[in-house]
């Protein structure tokens, strides 16, 4: 039996399998290089960043959950320069497509951003992220307003060639009329989703357990609404859709796949056990051969309903 | 750092609530510098899914060892993992304490696991030196004879006065230190928080060098996921910046570590 095609296309942007990491969670390349073939990986999506180096929140930043985690890291960077610098030349080494996620604090910083980075060799698409629960300015700012979602989109659209991947928060009223609005404005492919905005207490002192009150809760516990999301958003546009919230094993990406996500991204996994990814992509190769298939794209959306 | 999946071979009670784990680990053992550490994947413990972060007590080309005390739901169902079974690490992790300085005396300050996370520091020192070990009772203070054997000075306080002086670490540390040259001290400490503070205040005070183990809350353990982060004093207008213990630490000289009040 010939091996099934596991590529797909985000845009221009060809990803030889349909696995990334979930921005944040893998840092710039280097952290989980010594455990993780840096080649294997359909895409590497980077930590986010912003025009400028960003510290971030306090701490304590994250607290662990029953079966998840909490986070409020705040989006700290090194800035443009610094990810030029420090990261973009390591990142070349390998024959991977780099998603590199960004930000602002302020609209005109996802144009700027991009036209910082915009002439650097390696790097291959743009993921906007306009959902994060944990700085204040940004993040969900952008992304719980369809009209501002849309002007955003339209504005790195204006800046770059490169496939543009708006993210978007799960506590959005209604995700098909983003995703339909972020097609509109020219976006390539939409990711989903960020975390979801949670609170832990600590019983003793009465405090929050995070230094930032608030956090963003990841992991398993969030799979079923991101499933139900990427099933939403799939009904309702045609450009492809990254699916992630709560991927530890390959069952759980195949599942996004039938829901109606082309690629998908391992996220909190990748603190448990660093192999997630590489199980996850093999896995999907053995489900589409033990099924029959020729290619990724023979599941996607193929639930039955 | 490697990820290896590796088999039991002991896990035993070993001193009061301590207990030892001792690990088959051919690919981490050799390459483990003192004061590194593994992250460690708690077997069959579903709902809490972080590793947990554990210092190396010994390491050789067989296998590491942990020595833990059960303290919270990770490490209480740590007491389930049986001979035999497979437990998953990844390590060794962090930047382990620097080569000491041979022209300097070695002194070890150390509380709880802290000495345990000492031990193959000591191990592979040449020069053997004075350690001051602080615990509640007589019981939380381990590997005496080890440290002893090896040739080391040790010197125990406990809070009850049942091993060694009645007080702190640094009621048997500051005057013996007093009757010395500071600059020809170079410390080595690891224990709760408190206990480097309180020694790295003494090192700037009489600006002599120590080496301190910071404690954090971990989830990634590579230096990915910036929870660990201390602030790490710099020379520029903004006096300080975020360092990942897991990653750049957890191994800090004490004039880097601005302390949060
Ligand atoms: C570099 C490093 C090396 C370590 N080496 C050892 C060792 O050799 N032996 C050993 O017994 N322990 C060691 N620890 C501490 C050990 O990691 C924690 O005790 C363990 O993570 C607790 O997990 P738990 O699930 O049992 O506790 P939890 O249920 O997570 O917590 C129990 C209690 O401990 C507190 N706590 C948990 N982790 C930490 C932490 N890292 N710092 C401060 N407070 C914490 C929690 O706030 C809570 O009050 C080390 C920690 C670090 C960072
Ligand atoms: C520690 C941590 C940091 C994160 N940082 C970012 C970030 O910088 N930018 C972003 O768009 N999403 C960030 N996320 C969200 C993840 O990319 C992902 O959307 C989310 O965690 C859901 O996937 P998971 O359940 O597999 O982790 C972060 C998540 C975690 C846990
Ligand atoms: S624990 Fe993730 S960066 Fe240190």
């Amino acid at each position: 039996m010939s091996k099934p095609n596991l590529e797909i296309k985000i845009g221009s942007m060809t990803m030889k399998n349909p696995v990334t990491v979930a921005s944040g969670t893998f840092g710039y390349g280097p952290e989980y290089a010594d455990l993780v073939d840096l080649n294997r990986l359909g895409a590497i999506t980077v930590k986010g960043i912003c025009p400028e180096e960003h510290v971030g929140n306090q701490t304590p930043r994250t607290f662990e959950t029953r079966g998840g985690m909490l986070n409020a890291i705040g989006l700290p960077g090194p800035g443009a320069k610094g990810f030029i610098q420090k990261y973009i030349p390591f990142l070349n080494q390998f024959n991977t497509p780099v998603i590199v996620n960004i930000w602002g604090k302020v609209m005109e910083d996802y144009g700027r951003i991009v036209d910082l980075l915009d002439a650097e060799e390696g790097i291959d698409a743009y993921e906007i992220n306009l959902s994060c629960p944990n700085v204040k300015e940004g993040g969900s700012a952008f992304g719980t307003d369809v009209s501002t979602f849309s002007k955003v989109i339209e504005l790195v659209r204006a800046k770059t060639e490169k496939p543009i991947i708006p993210k978007l928060a799960p506590n959005v009223p209604n995700i098909g009329s983003f995703a339909k609005a972020a097609e509109n404005a020219g976006a390539d492919a939409i990711a989903i989703m960020n975390t979801m905005p949670a609170m832990a207490i600590n019983i003793d002192t009465l405090e929050p357990e995070l230094a930032n009150k608030f956090g963003g809760l990841s992991g398993p516990p969030i799979k079923p609404i991101a499933i139900k999301l990427v099933f939403d958003a799939a009904q309702n546009c045609s450009i492809p859709i990254i699916g992630m919230g709560g991927i530890f094993e390959p069952e759980d990406a195949i599942e996004f796949l039938i829901a109606g996500a082309t690629a998908v991204a391992v996220g909190t996994a990748n603190f448990v056990d660093p192999t997630t990814v590489d199980r996850v992509i093999s896995g999907i190769e053995h489900y589409l051969t033990a099924k029959g298939h020729a290619s990724v794209y023979d599941i996607v959306g193929t639930v039955k309903v | 750092m490697k990820h290896e999946l590796t088999n039991v071979i002991e896990h035993d009670n070993f001193q009061g609530e301590y207990r030892i784990l001792r690990l088959a680990a051919p690919v981490t053992g050799p390459q483990v510098k003192p004061g590194q550490f593994l992250g460690l994947q708690v077997p069959n413990l579903g709902e809490r899914i972080l590793r947990r972060p554990f210092s190396i007590y010994q390491a050789d080309a067989s296998g590491v060892a942990v020595l833990y005390k059960a303290v919270g739901r990770g490490t209480e169902a740590m007491a389930n993992i049986q001979v035999g079974d497979t437990v998953n690490i990844i390590g060794p992790l962090g930047n382990g304490y620097p080569e000491p300085d041979a022209s300097k005396t070695p002194v070890l300050v150390a509380g709880g696991y802290g000495n345990a996370a000492l031990y193959i520091l000591a191990q592979r020192m040449k020069k053997k030196g004075i350690a001051f070990f602080g615990g509640r009772s007589a019981i939380d203070i381990l590997l005496v004879k080890e440290f002893e054997e090896l040739g080391w000075d040790v010197r125990p306080t406990t809070d009850d006065g049942s091993l060694g002086t009645q007080g702190l670490v640094t009621d048997a540390f500051d005057p013996w230190a007093k009757k010395q040259d500071f600059q020809s001290l170079e410390v080595f400490c690891c224990g709760p928080n408190p206990m480097l503070k309180a020694i790295g205040d003494r090192a700037i005070a009489h600006d002599f060098t120590a080496w301190l183990s910071i404690d954090r809350h971990m989830a990634c353990g590579v230096g990915a996921c910036l929870t660990c982060v201390i602030k790490r004093k710099t020379d520029t207008p903004k006096d300080w910046e975020w360092s990942r213990c897991c990653k750049d630490g957890p191994i800090y000289e004490s004039r880097e570590v601005l302390w949060d009040e």
